[in-house]
């Protein structure tokens, strides 16, 4: 455990648990497949969920092209996906598009980039431990993404036959999906019921809909047993010296997120299974009597579709921060170094964080203003949602104060930490529009919201992620990504990102409702359709752009110069370990004396940066303090 | 190099902030005539561009400053270190109580719109009197269609269908310049009616009868729309709302009761 003034002595006597040096060999299975090494586990979320980030976005370039050109040929996609329509987006492959790039994108890049690579990669490493509390359980929590993966492909209509036939075979035709990517899974992220309860509501509501719950619980159960390992690998295996207050505030992130996860995602997951049991078992928990879909028999009912809505939300607003505090973390760590300065207000920060997880549990009402939910309960979600945006407006006072006075080094890690707060703003000052009822029963479920949240988890979550790795590449593979083909895939990224989701506000405000296969069916949405089509070509733009990142990341494994230790002088305790660490990460086992972000401390000497690790006789300090 | 990349996000910023403030002229903006046709309607845009002005100042101010930090830190001397400092305390003391305040002050400056809205039970009409929305229609939401049910003229809407009741599909009838309340239904899974000109958004749940509040200003048709994902034909709920005076209301009743309840059946001298 930590103590303040950890003594130099006290670092070898400290038993860095067993099986950090085994020595055994371990056999390529072991070491790369079902490993049970943090840093591979995170690198084997980062891959999955890079592909997916690709899955979805051509999800994403569906949605986008049907919104140019709607109801025409789609090249290249088209005949490869929806073939037996002309190559043309139907309006039931239109909403599994949105529904599919909405879960690809949260429940499998987003959400498993931030906690699965990055927390994994991380946190051992920025706290001086040389694995996860629970090693196996670390390495369930990555193979349990794989079901999910499996099942969303069934969502999607992607079984393959011998599957199809197993089933039949076995009694249980409720889980084929017939009819391919077209009966994919398509009520949305949300799931709202009836449509998601009631098999006859819809083409996708039949078996897609019961794969697309039971990958969402696999992707919770991973999430789950991510998050208790987090908690327990902070609290228990921090170095000697690195006090909770001494941890990066990466660390605080992930901490913070891991609760987030502890305590919301339960919630989500008895939403599903009842959902599950609605659908399969003959329960009612959100079917109401008598309701007849499609000419079927009445429900026999006596549920409420508003329960959904609540459980729901109840998990999936705390989600969005889960989406996002990570990368606030991340962020401010990287900004720190790339300004070589400490950060500004650090204690502020965390409090900020803690209370953007505190206030994020009271406001999911604001999810269902106009749900029919009681009136009067809008008006405490609302105080409840504009306060949430107190807490993120000091985090961006205290970055602009990290970078203020710096020394700015603006390489790709920098200029997408400051996309990252530039970004953040927009998302956040939009985000008042909504929070206010009154205003958010015009621009609820608009393409208003559809923006504010784009620049929430795009802009801000993902550029922060495009830093990060950038940022701890080297310590990965111990090599440096291209920092041309990274700031060409910034600058891409950046202008194909506003000139696509800024616009959408406009949308928003001009009425044009999400979720629409053909907006352009209504005559005061008509002039809308060029500013569309310059947004599809953003889109398009931004899309291929990742390419260069993918490229970069997957060449610079091989080809990037070579770097030591701490190539961008750096003070965590990841940089004082190999690049890459090796198996149980230090191999001297570190001793923490400071705070994370002491850059250009006058004790430092000429140095400007100063190790956590690195010892400063007290004299020395005191000259330099002028005590 | 440095100094580049702090103009690029100035630019971003001031290209934002210039798109937003020729929306309007490009028709960008709300739709239709841009005014909102409905008191409510009104309060909700003033609202809109109150928020807009706060978030607007606030956008400006931290980009800028984001730009200038960003332009100071490439401008720093190589052999010159970086600001040690940890932060401010009456700093983040500032920057904690101003937007507090702010935030509380939007927060509950617009209490009463929202109560007024959804709560009282009573609406403020443009003359600014309280008044009670009259029920002037059931309206039933279906994949993918709406059905709208009308008492017969002179009589109260019943929670029950009556026998001289009248019907319409996609065509929301309602008497223009005074509060209306309409019961918002669903015969399957969730709709929610938008009506962009009036400012007017409500879902409807199976299970619940949900009773909407809003006036029409003018003598007009406006369009109505789906907002909540209803499945695949959520796009093509395509309605309109015709708003007419108290004389053409009742007159539109008489005639859609005559044309409803006409069995063809005509007597000999006058089918001729």
């Amino acid at each position: 455990m930590s103590t303040l003034h950890p003594s130099i002595e006290h670092a070898d006597h400290v038993d860095h648990g067993g099986h950090g040096h085994g020595h055994h060999e371990l056999s390529f299975i072991q070491k790369y497949v079902f490993s049970t090494d943090h840093k591979v586990i995170g690198l084997q979320f980062l891959f999955t969920t890079l592909i997916m980030l690709m899955v979805g976005g051509a999800l994403a370039l569906g949605v986008r092209w049907q919104l140019a050109r709607p109801w025409e040929y789609m090249p290249i996609f088209g005949d490869l996906t929806f073939a037996s329509d002309g190559g043309q987006i139907s309006p039931e492959a239109y909403t599994m598009l949105f529904t599919m790039h909405a879960t690809v994108m949260i429940f499998l890049v987003i959400i498993p980039i931030l906690a699965g690579a990055f927390g994994n990669f991380l946190i051992p490493l920025q706290i001086g431990a040389d694995d996860m509390a629970f090693p196996v359980l670390n390495m369930l929590s990555y193979w349990f993404m794989w079901p999910a993966i499996a099942c969303f492909a069934c969502a999607l209509g992607l079984a393959p036959n011998w599957l199809n036939e197993t089933f039949l075979q076995l009694g249980m035709e409720k889980l084929v999906v017939r009819g391919g990517l077209i009966a994919g899974a398509a009520n949305g992220w949300t799931s709202y019921p009836l449509l998601s309860a009631l098999e006859q509501a819809s083409p996708s509501s039949g078996a897609a809909q019961t794969w697309w719950l039971i990958a969402v619980t696999f992707v919770g159960v991973s999430s789950m047993m991510g998050s208790v390992n987090y908690m327990t690998t902070i609290i228990n295996m921090r170095a000697p010296g690195m006090t909770l207050f001494r941890m990066p505030l990466t660390i605080w992130s992930m901490f913070i997120t891991a609760i987030l996860q502890a305590f919301a995602l339960p919630v989500l997951t008895a939403a599903g299974f009842m959902l599950v049991a609605d659908r399969m078992l003959g329960f009612c928990f959100f079917i109401p009597s008598g309701v007849v879909v499609n000419n079927a028999a009445p429900t026999v009912g006596g549920g409420q579709p508003l329960l959904w809505q609540h459980l729901f939300w109840f998990y999936s607003h705390p989600a969005v921060y889960i989406m996002l505090l990570p990368a606030m973390g991340m962020v401010s760590d990287m900004l720190a170094c790339m300004c070589r300065k400490p950060v500004f207000g650090y204690k502020p920060m965390v409090y900020s964080m803690a209370a953007i997880a505190g206030l994020g549990f009271i406001v999911w009402g604001h999810h269902m203003f106009t749900s029919g939910m009681n009136p009067a309960l809008g008006m405490t979600f609302m105080v409840a949602t504009i306060m949430i945006a107190l807490p993120s407006a000091i985090k961006v006072f205290n970055w602009i104060g990290t970078i203020w006075g710096g020394r700015v080094q603006f390489n790709t890690v920098m200029l997408n930490c400051v996309a990252f707060v530039s970004l953040f703003i927009v998302g956040g000052l939009s985000g008042i529009f909504m929070a206010a009822v009154p205003v958010d029963i015009y621009i609820h479920d608009t393409y208003f919201i559809v923006a504010h949240f784009h620049y929430v988890l795009f802009g801000a979550t993902l550029f922060g992620v495009f830093g990060a790795i950038q940022f701890w590449f080297p310590k990965m593979w111990g090599r440096m990504m291209n920092e041309t083909v990274g700031k060409i895939h910034f600058v891409l990224t950046f202008i194909g990102f506003n000139c696509t989701f800024f616009p959408m506000h406009l949308l928003g405000i001009a009425g044009m409702p999400r979720r629409y296969a053909d907006p352009y069916h209504f005559p005061y949405l008509e002039h809308l359709l060029p500013l569309n089509q310059f947004m599809t070509g953003a889109a398009i733009l931004m899309g291929f752009a990742q390419f260069l990142l993918l490229g970069n990341f997957v060449l610079s494994i091989f080809f990037g110069p070579k770097c030591g230790r701490n190539p961008w002088n750096a003070n965590g305790l990841e940089w004082s370990a190999p690049s890459p660490p090796g198996h149980g990460n230090f191999d001297v086992p570190p001793v923490v004396y400071h705070g994370p972000y002491e850059y250009s401390s006058p004790v430092s000497g000429d140095k400007d940066f100063l190790m956590q690790t690195e010892y400063v006789p007290l004299a020395q300090r005191k000259v330099h303090t002028g005590h | 190099m440095g100094k580049l990349w702090s103009l690029f996000f100035v630019f971003s910023a001031v290209i934002a902030v210039a798109l937003c403030w020729f929306a309007p002229d490009w028709n960008w903006w709300f739709p239709g005539d841009g005014k909102a046709h409905s008191t409510l309607g009104g309060k909700i845009d003033d609202l809109f561009h109150l928020i807009l002005i706060i978030v607007a100042v606030t956008f400006i101010g931290t980009q800028a400053a984001l730009g200038y930090v960003l332009w100071r830190g490439a401008t720093i001397k190589p052999e010159e270190k970086a600001l040690f400092s940890h932060g401010s305390h009456s700093l983040e003391v500032i920057w904690t109580i101003v937007p507090s305040a702010v935030l509380l002050f939007i927060a509950l400056y617009q209490l009463d719109v929202w109560a007024q809205f959804r709560i009282k039970g009573a609406i403020r009409d443009s003359h600014g009197k309280m008044v009670r929305p009259e029920p002037v229609a059931e309206l039933t939401a279906r994949q993918f269609e709406w059905r709208i049910r009308y008492p017969a003229k002179g009589k109260p809407l019943q929670p029950q269908p009556q026998p001289d009741d009248i019907y319409s599909v996609n065509e929301l009838h309602i008497p223009s310049g005074r509060p209306v309340e309409v019961t918002l239904r669903t015969d399957d899974v969730q709709h929610a009616i938008f009506i962009p000109e009036l400012r007017i958004k409500q879902d409807a749940v199976a299970s619940l009868k949900i009773p909407v509040w809003f006036d029409a200003l003018e003598n007009r048709d406006y369009e109505m729309l789906c907002a909540e994902l209803c499945g695949w034909g959520h796009y093509k709920m395509k309605a309109k709302v015709v708003a007419r005076s108290d004389a053409d209301f009742d007159a539109w009743k008489e005639q859609a009761s005559a044309e409803q309840f006409d069995d063809g059946f005509r007597k000999p001298a006058e089918a001729k």
